[in-house]
């Protein structure tokens, strides 16, 4: 048994959903017969971390501060042991462009894209450089903030027309864009989780928007608005390629613990390419990760334990 | 283990008992920013509260005594569903005050003025009717409205309010389509969230279509004797004579809104079923409330409370329209209301005032994107302003935060589309002081605030 501090809230965008995970891990960890401290997280972080004198912390941010490597800095300079990964992939996996780097130096696919911050633009003429990548990148563009977890900020831009607008909206979360490639395909999630042999993935599972609108965005953020399939209705083949394809990211971008791949299946093509990946993705009931490993034969309960252990191995290690 | 948390094994067992109309119930992008809204160190501008502090403690402290110690036990016992005798006097004062003649037997008193919106769907609407609104509408309305699964077509506004014309080639639209709405809502005074008043001309017309088609109108009025400059305009209730008008009133915005306490005067026929309705949902609204307000009217003077927070509105009103005219860019427009608690500034097309939610939240500041006030995707670009329930500091400090974002995006999309920026706005001058005019002056070519514009075909 164990003493857990639960780092759950905080102040991104995703607060709502960390709080749910957060309330799922600490019924788990209870279950699990562990003593669990819940610290909504904010500036008195520190402070509760050292009066809670847990052994270890179960991080269930989403987003800012919580996903994206500062909390995981704070707990590696206060000496507790945490979940998930370490602060460098937290922070390849948040920035969107820096993970998409990664990938494609590595070798393995990933829409073509060009990311621009937003100082590109205003002093460096990065406008000037639209036509041009609206020509390489073929309609309609993907444009996205570099680090918004959700799918706030997100736009499908048809023309060059609705660029301008979309980029605007991204840089409502971000001060870094990245406009991408438009994939047509199949939406998939592969998520990973540390074991005794090294990392495994779990069964996939298919986003598919219900009335077959892909560009909707917001669609995935309403509950009843996407339908998710798991297992994927895939052949094997193609299962095992997105598996290993999910494995090699995750290896790539220096995970540990647990994450989610999100990756496209091209439909004309039958390419899979990596989108993005999630260092802390959501935990709750309705979440990916717990309805893959609970088709994988693996409960939550499991799961909490095994990410638990893992944790406190990393830092006896 | 807290009752809040469940198991997934709890949802699914949980989830195949749900009423189908709880899928019209959503969780939304936008609902997540507004719950992150609610933090002390941001300046919010997205509530809609009226200033409690207006209410004078001490009279508060002696009204709660005297109750208690005059009506201990029947303020603590329960009360008749449609409310108390006495208080239903204050009410017909209140609706006097405005021009409206009722009887105390045509009124039913409820928990707020919102259950009033509940109770009229639940007694008129079956799912897929149709209620005509305001376009933008009260954003409160519209998880009631979707809880009854009904369909809800809004009706384009100006400075003058809702746009009757529309309204009746919506309803010979709707007619040639075999529908038939149940009733039309509206805020006419004042709307929230759009700040606009209905001319007299066209609340005549209302009636009138109401008459002819045999069509309720819901009115709700908070905010009728908020006035802050010009003449009043008869409530709908008052035209109609109480025949398709369905009226509600609330002491939330001349007394206070911890009272929970509201009113509708209808119809006797509908005011039974209303009755009946809240029977099933609260048996009666507060008695202690009631007393209360019953004590207040007897024993203070509740136009001097109603002085006094007019006062204080408009002049927070007119810091809200200094601030704009300071801080936001010479192509955002707003509208300039007479009264209530609102302003609905619209900005140029190609910035979403949700994704600026999140960009201003970084700065400490909240609005409510205009989005939340339609259910069709329009008022992408709007916002709703409340200027009630913030100090002047903080709201000159906050619309001097949401410029700056503001500012930075306009900026930003001239730098992308190499298109000049819309020059600013000049600065207050002496020569159009806000503050000087009254709603809808918008033959005033020194006006630069202009009302609710009519937006691009393709964005309907």
């Amino acid at each position: 048994m164990s003493r857990v501090a639960v780092l759950e809230g905080g102040q991104s965008l995703e607060r709502q959903v960390s709080l749910r995970s957060g309330a799922r891990v600490r019924d788990a960890l209870e279950r699990l017969g562990h003593d669990v401290v819940a610290i909504d997280v904010g500036p008195d972080l520190v402070e509760r971390l050292t009066d809670a004198r847990a052994d270890v912390a179960f991080v269930a941010l989403h987003g800012r501060d919580g996903e994206d490597g500062t909390v995981q800095e704070i707990l590696e300079l206060v000496g507790i042991p945490y979940t998930a990964s370490g602060p460098s992939a937290c922070m390849r996996c948040m920035d969107k462009v820096l993970a998409k780097h990664a990938l494609r130096d590595a070798g393995l696919p990933t829409p073509d894209f060009y990311a621009f911050s937003q100082t590109a633009f205003e002093s460096l003429g990065a406008a000037h450089a639209l036509p041009a990548i609206e020509e390489r990148l073929d309609f309609p563009i993907v444009i996205k903030p570099a680090s918004q977890g959700s799918a706030l900020g997100i736009r499908f831009a048809p023309s060059a027309a609705e660029v301008p607008a979309a980029i605007i909206a991204a840089f409502s979360y971000d001060t870094k864009v990245l406009l991408e490639r438009h994939v047509a395909g199949r939406e998939l999630a592969v998520s990973v989780v540390d074991g005794p042999d090294g990392p495994e993935a779990l069964p996939v599972v298919e986003a598919i928007p219900r009335g077959g609108d892909h560009y909707d965005f917001e669609a995935r953020y309403e509950i009843g608005r996407t339908d998710f399939v798991c297992p994927a209705e895939l052949d094997a083949e193609t299962t095992q390629a997105a598996q290993s394809l999910a494995l090699e990211a995750y290896r790539v971008l220096g995970c540990y613990g647990f994450a989610r791949i999100d990756l496209m299946l091209d439909a004309a093509s039958g390419e899979l390419t990596v989108l993005e990946a999630n260092a802390i993705p959501g935990l709750t009931e309705t979440s990916l990760l717990p309805q893959a490993a609970e088709a994988g034969g693996l409960s939550f309960d499991a799961f909490v334990e095994r990410v638990l252990d893992l944790a406190l191995q990393r830092m006896a290690a | 283990m807290s009752p809040s948390r469940t198991t997934a094994r709890d949802l699914e067992r949980y989830a195949g008992l749900f009423a189908r109309r709880t899928q019209e119930m959503k969780s939304s992008a936008m609902r997540d920013l507004m719950a992150i809204t609610a933090r002390p160190e941001v300046i919010s501008l997205a509530g809609g509260l009226p200033d409690t502090t207006c209410f004078p403690s001490e009279d508060m402290a002696a009204l709660m005594s005297r109750v208690a110690a005059d009506a201990s036990a029947r303020a603590l016992q329960y009360g008749p569903t449609e409310g108390m005798d006495e208080l239903k006097d204050c009410i017909v004062q209140v609706m006097a005050e405005e021009g409206m003649d009722v009887g105390a037997d045509e009124l039913l008193i409820t928990t707020g003025g919102q259950q009033v919106i509940d109770l009229v769907c639940k007694t008129l609407i079956d799912p897929g009717d149709v209620i005509v609104a305001e376009g933008p509408t009260y954003p409160g309305a519209v998880p009631t409205f979707g809880a009854y699964q009904a369909d809800v077509v809004q009706i384009e506004m100006d400075a003058d309010g809702m746009r009757v014309d529309l309204l009746e080639e919506t309803l010979d639209r709707l007619e040639a389509d075999g529908r038939t709405p149940k009733f039309v809502y509206t805020v006419p005074t004042f709307q929230n969230p759009a700040g606009v008043t209905m001319s007299l001309e066209r609340r005549h017309e209302l009636v009138r279509i109401a008459k002819q088609r045999e069509l309720f109108v819901l009115e709700d009025n908070p905010y009728g004797l908020l006035r802050y400059e010009g003449e009043p305009l008869p409530p709908l209730y008052a035209l109609d004579g109480g025949e398709f008008v369905i009226y509600l009133g609330t002491f939330s915005k001349i007394l206070s809104p911890g009272l929970r306490l509201g009113w509708t005067a209808a119809p006797r026929p509908v005011l039974e079923k209303l009755n009946l309705g809240k029977q099933g949902v609260d048996l009666c609204s507060s008695t202690f409330s009631q007393f209360f307000v019953v004590e207040y009217f007897k024993r203070r003077d509740w136009r001097r409370l109603l002085g006094s927070f007019r006062d204080v509105y408009r002049q927070r009103r007119d810091v809200l329209l200094d601030a704009l005219t300071e801080h936001f860019p010479g192509d955002a427009e707003w509208t300039r209301p007479g009264g209530g608690l609102f302003i609905w500034a619209t900005l140029p097309s190609y910035i979403d005032t949700t994704d600026l939610l999140a960009r201003a939240l970084r700065e400490h500041v909240a609005f409510v994107p205009g989005r939340a006030a339609y259910l069709d995707g329009r008022g992408g670009s709007s916002m709703r302003l409340n200027f009630s329930g913030v100090s002047e500091d903080d709201l000159r400090e906050g619309v001097r935060r949401i410029g700056k974002v503001v500012n930075e995006q306009v900026r930003l999309y001239s730098t992308l589309t190499g298109t000049e920026p819309a020059a600013p706005r000049r600065a207050p001058g002496a020569e159009n002081p806000p503050g000087a005019g009254h709603a809808g002056d918008s033959d005033d070519p020194g006006a630069r605030i202009v009302p609710l514009r009519r937006r691009a075909g393709g964005e309907r």
